[in-house]
Parts: C-alpha cells; structure tokens; sequence
C-alpha cells in the first residue's frame, strides 16, 4: 500500500519539467514535497493524477497504475481555487463527492459534517464567491476529503488560512493519516513540512535536490546551528575555521558551522573573550536546507 | 457512464437554475404573447394616444368641380380623410403649414385637356400614405373625367381596366402552389431565425462555461475524476438539451399565444402565418437541422472554449466561428426570394452552412430525397471528425493554462493531450 514514483522524467518539447523523480510514500504517512514556484510540483501531481503522462518512469499506487478506475479513492486539492463561483457550497460538495463515486445522500450527509466540523455550517447554502478565501479554501479542502480517500494529494493545502484554521485543517489532515491514508502535500512553508512529514523531497528546476526522512536529510546536510548569546559583540568569530554563514542580533549570533569541532572551536573561542550567556548546537532548520540547496542552484 | 450523466445533470441543472436564464426565458415567453397580440394592442395605442383623429388638408379648388367630387370619393374610401375648402391665398396657407397651424393643403385645378392638377403642399413629407391616398382618389376621378369627355360607359370603363387571368401552373406534383410556398417562406424565415439565434447562443454558451471552469480551476477536479473527453461530450449535451427545453417552452408559449390571440376574430397575424396548413416535413427537417447545426457548433465552441484560461477572452477566441455562423445566416436570408440560385446549392452541402441553407432549400424547393439525407449525412461525419479532433485539443486544452488567445495554440494543445 505505497505510492511509488520511479524514476520520472516529463519532458513538454525541449523544456524538462522534472527530471529523474523518484519517491516512495507509505501508507500511513505523510511526504513533504518543496520547491519554489515552477518547480515541477504540479506537474509531478499531475502525472500521479493520470492527468499527464510520464515520458519516461513509472508510477504505481499498490502496484497499480493511477486511472479513473481509482479515482474514488483519490483526493486532490489543486493549488488554485477550483470551485464553481457561483455555484452553492453544498451543491457543489455533493456534485464533487458524487464525481468520486459517492451516493448522494452519502455525500450530503459527509459534507454537512464536515462543513461543521470546520466550523462553517453557515456557508451551507451560500454561494462559493460569497466567501472569504479561508473559508473557499476550507471548502476546497473538504471536496478533496469528503469521500475518505486513501490517497490525497494537496498542493499548497494551508495557503490563505489563519494561524487557528491551519491548525484545524492539520489535525483533519493528520487524522486521515493516523487512519491509514497515505498524504503527498506541497508547501512553501518549511515549518508545517516539518511538523507534519516523515519524508521530504526539495525539488528544483525538476531535480531532486534533496530526498529521504526528515532525519537524514537533516543530518546529511553535514551543517549545524550553534547559537552563542553573550554581551559583546561576535564579530570576529566568523573567521574562524569551518563558520559558513553567521546571523548577527542584538543578543548575539547563530554561526552555521561544519561539524561540531568547529562548534568547540567556536566556544572557546567566545569564552577567551569573556563570559557567555548561552551556547547551543541545533539541528539546522528545513528553511536553512531548502535556502542553501536552492540558493546553491541559483547561484 | 455514471460520471457523464452526473456532469450532464449538473451542467444542465445549475444553468437552468440560475436566475439570468430564468429571467431570459420568462422575458422571451412575454414578448412571443406581446408579438401574437401586437395588431390589437396597437389598436388600442392608436385609440388612446388619439392618433386615428382623421387627416385634415385644405383644399383650394380653382376647376371648382373636383373639391365635391374628390370629398365624395374619400368617403367612399373611408380613409380617415377630411377635406375643407378654402379661399386663402398659398402665401397664407404656405405660412399655416410653416407655423404648424395645419398639417397639408392642396390646390387642385384643370390643365390642358382636362387633366387634372394638384401640388400638395406640407411641412414634412414623411407620412406617405396621405399624399398618396389623395393621389389615388384623384386618379379615379381623372379617369371617370376622361371616360365622360370620351363618352364611355361605365361598362366600357371596366372592360377597359379589367385585370388580365395571369395563373401561375406547376407541373410536378409535389411542388409547392403559390399560396403554400409564400407560407413556406415566412415559416422558413421564422424556423431559420430561431436555428440561428439558438446555434449562437448555446454554442457561446458552451465556450463560455467550459472557460469558466477552466479558470476557476474546477476543471483540474473534474477531469482528475473524468476523461476530459466524457466531460466534453457530457456538457455539450447537456446544454443541448437545456437548449431543446428552452425552445420547447418557447414553442409551447407560441402555439398557447397562437391559439388565444386568433380565437376572437380573424385578423392579420393568423393570415400573415397560418398554423392550418403548416408543413409537418418542414418541422421534422426544422429539428434535425437545429440538432445537427448545434451539435457541430457546439463542439467547436467546447474545443475554443478549452483553448482560454479567462473568460474574458472567449468571444474573442469563438470569433471566427459567429462569423461563420452569420455567413451562413447570410446566404440563407439572401436565397429566400429564389431559393434556387447556384450558390445555394453548393452551400447546402458545406457543413458549417448546411443547417440553414440546406433546410432553407429543403423547406422552400422540392428537392429530392437524397439531397437534404446526403447533406445531413455529411454534418454528421463532420461532427464527429470535429468531435474526435475536439477531444484530443480539449484533452491538452483544459490543462494549458497562460495567455492562450489565438488558434495557434491548437497546436500546443493537441501537443500537451498526447502527453
């Protein structure tokens, strides 16, 4: 029961739109796919859809192939707002839910629990276009869980919500993959891929930059944070050995170091010049990977 | 299957729900009553607004003898004209009709060989009907003059003015006689309109939907769950048939409006367009051609439609395909007169031209069977060519997205469905 990409490459004439992807996602978890806008992340869900068709690789869900046939069992939230304007939030609900294959009452039922559980049951009967963006995008979410699919893929899932909605949407979220589901979703927000996925993928420019557990990919970034607090200024401990970028504050500094000699190198470094408030070695953030992995390929 | 009726219901559904369609559909059923009724209700406008107040001309008589005589002639016609004899000079009567005072006057009188004369005199020559009732009248009094000095009876008269036995004869049997083909013709004209105006409207109507699916980006919902071709097909069927229901309602309000307003008495709606003696063929043919003419339009529309990501951009893009539409209306209208000019003929097999043209012939002509069954024929193939092409452009089509605006993205659609 995995989502299985191998391999995969889409070329739209000369223009490589993702190349080489390859990714695993078990069931039950949940797989963080980042990438800058025009990355390829559309066009990797896309081709998961069925909706195009890889010129090169396979992808396979339980060892089939994704086609209509399956599609009930498959929720998709597309980045932009894909709702009918002027059509009536409940309308439009049980329309989706019965496009996946759900009775009509079935759907109805489904979608005033979840529109209460989202706590917009006062949308009901109102028209799409009516509603404020969070308010669309919780409708957009619950068209793609209305009708419990085992796989979902949600582009860009908490764009346009408060802090309080982002909340209620990962808990629904994070439910459907305590009761099995398997989830790929996309994010520009670094935090929520790392609060929320096992897995990650950063692709860039089609190009599986980075793969794997968030662990490993962490820890093979080689990189750590040493954050140092102190009353005078650290200037000058950004000349030593192994320091590659340092963030000075008012408070003190965060040196991103190579391994973590160079931390102690750094320590007693900072306590020759007087007394110190705080030392700590962090892992290095998904935000530090993503900007120097991106950054790099940039550059 | 059961996705193509779900997309066809709602498709049909929500668009028969909104209010603008209500609202189309009630205002349209209104002005079939108010065109059906139109000859009594301008009646009863003319009585109120006071405008059947009879025409009043004065008249300068210099002969003497025609004043009396034009007067009883008018009566006799009863034309809503009275005459006023005076004796003003035409500088005075000149500054009257200049200051509005009164609307026209003539001055009649003798010429050579008494041969009558008059110069009609008014501000404004737009009502023609007066100056040429007068002009009648005179005329009948000039001839009983002429017959007079010419000693002619009244017989002689009549003999002289009898109108020649001019009969038209058709020699084939199914032709259509004189009296049934000038209905056929105002029931073409009306059917071709409505083809026309139908075929426009719900194949824009189909472009316009599809491009408002694709830029509210439902369209990548629905076809993760449906083909883009079953959801093609789907929604060009389904507005057809809210098409067929429109009209339907439409036909129903007319034949209702029909029946009321030509109860009471015979006036000049039902002899204008009479119901008696329609041409069942002429409808069946009506139908057949509106489905086939919407069919192959619609799917062009759908194909365009799937081309755009804005609405905005829709009537520009479907364009080409209105003006082939009016270029056929065109044709049409032009061969109602002789509908059986070369051009015509060659029209009626083109496919985006047949559904008017070829039912234009076939309701006005007495063509042989084969024709209209060869030129339905060839509409067929063509829909589904255009349904086949359709499919593999909408496939790409609805997943392109940018700003696409002319055809030359057929190209890349076709490219982008293949993949």
């Amino acid at each position: 029961m995995a989502l299985e990409v191998q391999q995969v490459t889409k070329r739209f004439g000369d223009f490589t739109a993702v190349d080489q992807l390859s990714l695993r996602v078990e069931q039950g978890t949940m797989y963080g796919f980042l990438g800058a806008n025009g990355a390829g992340k559309t066009t990797t869900f896309r081709m998961i859809l069925g909706l195009l068709t890889p010129t090169e690789g396979n992808i396979s869900w339980n060892g089939r192939t994704i086609s209509y046939e399956t599609s009930p069992l498959i929720g998709y939230l597309p980045e932009e707002r894909g709702l009918y304007p002027k059509m009536k939030v409940l309308d439009q609900l049980i329309f989706l839910g019965q496009l996946r294959g759900m009775k009509k009452s079935a759907a109805k039922s489904a979608a005033l629990h979840w529109l209460d559980r989202f706590e917009v049951p006062q949308n009901t009967n109102k028209k799409v276009e009516e509603l404020s963006k969070g308010n669309q995008q919780k409708i957009q979410v619950i068209a793609a869980l209305l009708h419990n699919p085992q796989l979902l893929i949600l582009d860009e899932p908490f764009s346009g919500l408060d802090p309080v909605n982002v909340e209620m949407l990962k808990k629904a979220i994070v439910d459907f993959r305590n009761s099995g589901a398997t989830i790929l979703f996309s994010s520009h927000r670094m935090d929520h891929v790392e609060e929320l996925c096992e897995q990650l993928s950063i692709i860039h420019h089609g190009k599986q930059l980075v793969s794997g557990k968030l662990r490993d990919v962490k820890r093979s970034f080689g990189k750590q944070n040493v954050r140092i607090r102190a009353d005078f200024p650290l200037l000058e401990l950004e000349s030593i050995e192994g320091v590659t970028t340092a963030h000075h504050s008012l408070e003190g500094a965060v040196f991103q170091v190579e391994d973590e000699q160079v931390a102690h190198r750094l320590l007693q470094a900072a306590l020759l010049k007087g007394p110190i408030r705080q030392f700590e070695i962090e892992e290095p953030s998904l935000q530090d990977i993503f900007i120097a992995k991106v950054g790099d390929e940039n550059a | 299957m059961r996705e193509f009726w779900i997309i066809f219901k709602q498709s049909f559904i929500t668009k028969a729900k909104t209010k603008s369609f209500f609202i189309t559909t009630l205002i349209m059923v209104a002005g079939i009553f108010l065109f059906a009724n139109l000859p009594s209700i301008m009646d009863k406008v003319g009585q109120m607004m006071g405008s059947d107040e009879d025409d009043h001309v004065l008249v300068v008589d210099e002969s003497g003898v025609l004043f009396d005589r034009l007067d009883e002639q008018l009566q006799l016609n009863e034309q809503g004209i009275s005459l006023e004899l005076t004796e003003d000079s035409q500088d005075q009567l000149s500054e009257k009709v200049q200051s509005e005072e009164i609307e026209a006057f003539m001055e009649l009188s003798f010429g050579a060989e008494q041969t009558i004369q008059a110069s009609y005199t008014t501000g404004s020559l737009v009502d023609q009907f007066l100056p040429s009732a007068l002009q009648d009248a005179l005329q009948n009094i000039q001839t009983q003059v002429k017959a007079d000095q010419l000693s002619l009876s009244g017989e002689q008269v009549s003999e002289l003015f009898a109108p020649i036995q001019f009969e038209k004869h058709n020699i084939s049997d199914t032709a259509k006689s004189e009296e049934e083909l000038n209905q056929a013709r105002v029931l073409v004209y009306v059917l071709m309109f409505v083809i026309y105006f139908a075929v426009i409207i719900y194949s824009s109507m189909i472009a316009t939907e599809v491009a408002t699916e694709k830029s509210s980006r439902v369209m990548e919902i629905l076809i993760s769950s449906v083909s883009p071709v079953k959801h093609m097909f789907a929604k060009v069927l389904g507005i057809g048939s809210l098409g067929i229901a429109q009209i339907l309602v439409y036909a129903v309000s007319g034949f209702l409006a029909y029946k009321l307003s030509s109860k009471g008495e015979d006036h000049e709606l039902s002899a204008f367009f009479s119901l008696e003696n329609l041409q069942v063929s002429t409808l069946v043919y009506a139908v057949v051609f509106f489905l086939l003419g919407y069919f192959l339009y619609a799917t062009l529309a759908a194909l365009l439609g799937s081309l755009v990501s804005r609405t905005e951009d829709v009537q520009q893009m479907i364009m080409p395909m209105s003006l082939l539409i009016v270029a056929a209306f065109i044709i049409a209208a032009t061969g109602l007169g002789n509908p059986e000019l070369g051009y015509l003929k060659i029209a009626s097999f083109i496919p985006f031209f047949a559904p008017l043209v070829m039912f234009l012939r076939v309701g006005m002509l007495d063509l042989p069977l084969w024709e209209p069954l060869l030129s339905i024929g060839i509409m067929i193939v063509t829909i589904f060519i255009l349904g086949w092409f359709g499919a593999k452009v909408y496939r790409g089509g609805v997943l392109m997205y940018g700003p696409s605006r002319s055809l030359k993205d057929l190209k890349k659609a076709i490219q982008l469905g293949k993949e």
